[in-house]
């Protein structure tokens, strides 16, 4: 072995120390990145763990130590709660109300908004700007500005406490969104293919069932997760148009429990995960559409 | 299911089937008729036939409404005299609503920072580590998840029990760790405010970073490699090329917020049912509501308006640049 390659040896070893060395330095300096991500992500994921925990465990082992007890065994999980939660009168039914209430309102809503949005997007008249201004207002106005009139309009019309009044209702408040939203996208689809399809002899009715609402299904899948779940998560209209009817939808049972007991309320855990277990299934595997709704609604408020 | 009538059922599956088919009715039949009539006039009946239910529901629920709450708001309750400004006095000098009016801007101006600041601040961290999309997953969690679930998720974090007792909240139970007494998070009016914004902030900020972040992608990385090379270290890049690009949707995100603040009744609605000076603007209306007065609901409604109005008039500003860039 000649000096001169023992030299190159010894330079490479000491680089790759350098390098190692720098790696490390690299990495010590990024600690603070991740350990500020995890303490985020902690924060944000924490709670809903402890509460989906706590929502298996029985009544007095909840009064005696805290959810994190579960993480070692004895873990003494039970669907105690859930039996009881059930148990209660009113509760299984109001999903089943929740259910009837919030299919039907999002059908009806999106039905009437794509037609009312390709008009907005397709056709010329006096007012267009003017009607469509007012739309965009309208997706901000908070529904308390509306909800004693309308109220009126329900008793007016002898529905009030009923399931189809809140349909009405949530489509009501919701169409602004709604038409803003699909007028932008059809507004945004090719205008040669509508105008060679009148070249052809199509009439609107065609063009608006052939091209138009088969080309927007992508935004109308989105705002059908966004709209569902709005409607399914809502609490005020609910309260105030269902608030002492007996179809009284989950979210509202749920929060009618958790006012009125004092000590116990715990076992509602169970209640308030099955709420929300079908959210968090839409968004686990919906996820892109589900994001994409949100999104897209930036601009509601 | 127990509770449910089959007519229930029945009519709901009508709703689902016969309204689109009524209106695939109205569509066919209508264009039939406009079809039959002078050229002249059908392209200026067109538009319209096509835009009234949409408009008509609009104006039903909305317009309508909103207009006839502010006539309500003054009257008397009965709304069977009108009362001046009399409704407004009373919101403007009662004690329980001026704390609700207080509550409303502290969560005007906390929630809406805070959701903003964290939504910006996680999006920009989560964009320099590999494990981004979990990461971002994390933090999107509450979002689908329901204000009522939200806040029986934070009861439990906020749960209390008096000293010496097991402490089964979560905060309580750190804080028994550190030897320090437990505080009455809910209850306690130098907390309980903070709780309840804390609770609307952390269901927000994924909303928030999720649209920062998309537009966080949108920026070149020739603009960040260039002042990497320009000698900038990292924390300026952030605060002088990355922030300033990312104002635009930070701006939009910001007025969402501020309307979701004044909006805000959920979450204080099922966690404290407004007791305990921790009332807001929306939940006093609901109040109002309740006890029947009527005119002093619609007062706060359309106070609650007025204090959307700037915001709308922003939001409108906005459309209508867009739609000159069309």
């Amino acid at each position: 072995m000649s000096a001169e390659q023992v030299t190159t040896r010894q330079a490479t070893g000491a680089a790759a120390a350098v390098t190692w060395l720098d790696n490390l330095g690299y990495r010590l300096q990024r600690l603070p990145l991740h350990i500020v991500i995890i303490i985020f992500c902690a924060v944000w994921v924490v709670p809903t763990i402890g509460m989906i925990l706590n929502s298996f465990r029985a009544l007095p082992d909840m009064q005696a130590a805290g959810w994190w007890t579960t993480l070692f065994p004895p873990h003494g999980f039970t669907f105690a709660s859930y039996q009881q939660v059930l148990a209660i009168e009113g509760v299984a039914p109001s999903i089943g109300y929740s259910v009837l209430i919030t299919i039907p309102a999002t059908v009806i809503q999106l039905a009437i908004a794509t037609m009312g949005a390709y008009a907005f997007a397709w056709m010329k008249f006096p007012g267009r700007n003017l009607f469509f201004i007012v739309i965009v207002g309208l997706m901000v106005v908070p529904i308390q500005m509306t909800l004693i009139p309308v109220l009126q309009i329900f008793k007016f019309m002898h529905i009030n406490g009923t399931i189809p009044a809140v349909w009405l209702a949530h489509s009501g408040y919701g169409l602004p969104f709604e038409v803003f939203l699909l007028r932008n996208y059809l507004g945004g689809l090719p205008r040669e293919i509508f105008e060679s399809a009148e070249v052809d002899g199509a009439g609107h009715a065609v063009r608006f069932l052939r091209i138009a609402v088969p080309m927007t299904l992508p935004a109308i899948a989105s705002l059908v997760i966004f709209v569902f779940l709005g409607i399914w998560n809502d609490l005020l209209v609910a309260l105030t148009f269902l608030g002492v009817s007996p179809f009284r939808p989950f979210t509202v049972v749920i929060t009618g429990l958790v006012t009125s007991f004092g000590g116990g309320w715990q076992f509602l855990t169970a209640a308030a995960v099955l709420q929300m277990s079908l959210p968090l299934a839409v968004f686990i595997f919906l996820q892109r559409y589900f994001v994409r709704g949100v999104t897209a609604g930036s601009v509601k408020g | 299911v127990a509770g449910i009538t089959p007519d229930q059922v029945i009519t709901a599956v009508v709703a689902v089937v016969g309204v689109p088919l009524v209106l695939l009715g109205y569509i066919i039949l209508g264009e039939q008729v406009i079809e039959r009539i002078p050229d002249s006039v059908q392209s200026w009946i067109r538009p319209y036939f096509w835009a009234l239910p949409a408009v008509g529901f609009a104006t039903i629920f909305m317009v309508y409404p909103l207009i006839r709450t502010v006539f309500i708001s003054f009257r008397n309750n009965a709304d069977t005299d009108w009362i001046g400004w009399a409704n407004y006095q009373y919101f403007f000098t009662f004690p329980d609503t001026l704390t609700s009016l207080r509550n409303s801007l502290l969560w005007l101006v906390f929630y809406t920072f805070f959701a903003v600041f964290f939504g910006l601040i996680i999006a920009i961290l989560v964009d320099r580590v590999r494990y981004e999309t979990l990461a971002k997953i994390a933090v999107f969690l509450p979002v689908p998840i329901s204000a009522v679930a939200a806040s029986i998720i934070w009861k439990f974090m906020f749960d209390y029990q008096p000293p010496g007792a097991p402490q089964t909240g979560t905060l309580n139970a750190l804080l028994s760790v550190a030897h320090h007494d437990p505080v009455a998070w809910l209850v306690n009016s130098t907390t309980n405010n903070a709780a309840l914004i804390f609770v609307g902030i952390w269901t927000a900020t994924g909303f928030c970073m999720v649209i920062i972040s998309a537009s966080l992608k949108a920026i070149s990385s020739e603009v960040l490699e260039a002042a990497r090379i320009d000698g900038a270290n990292e924390f300026q890049i952030v605060r002088l090329v990355v922030t300033p690009l990312l104002w635009p949707t930070i701006t939009v995100v910001g007025t969402t917020m501020i309307i979701n603040a004044l909006k805000t009744f959920d979450i204080v609605y099922v966690m404290t049912n407004g007791a305990y000076n921790t009332d807001v603007i929306a939940t006093q209306m609901f109040f109002q509501l309740q006890h029947n007065h009527n005119g002093r609901a619609a007062a706060v409604g359309v106070v609650l308006f007025l204090a959307i109005v700037p915001l709308l008039v922003v939001n409108i500003r906005r459309f209508q640049q867009q739609e000159e860039q069309r």
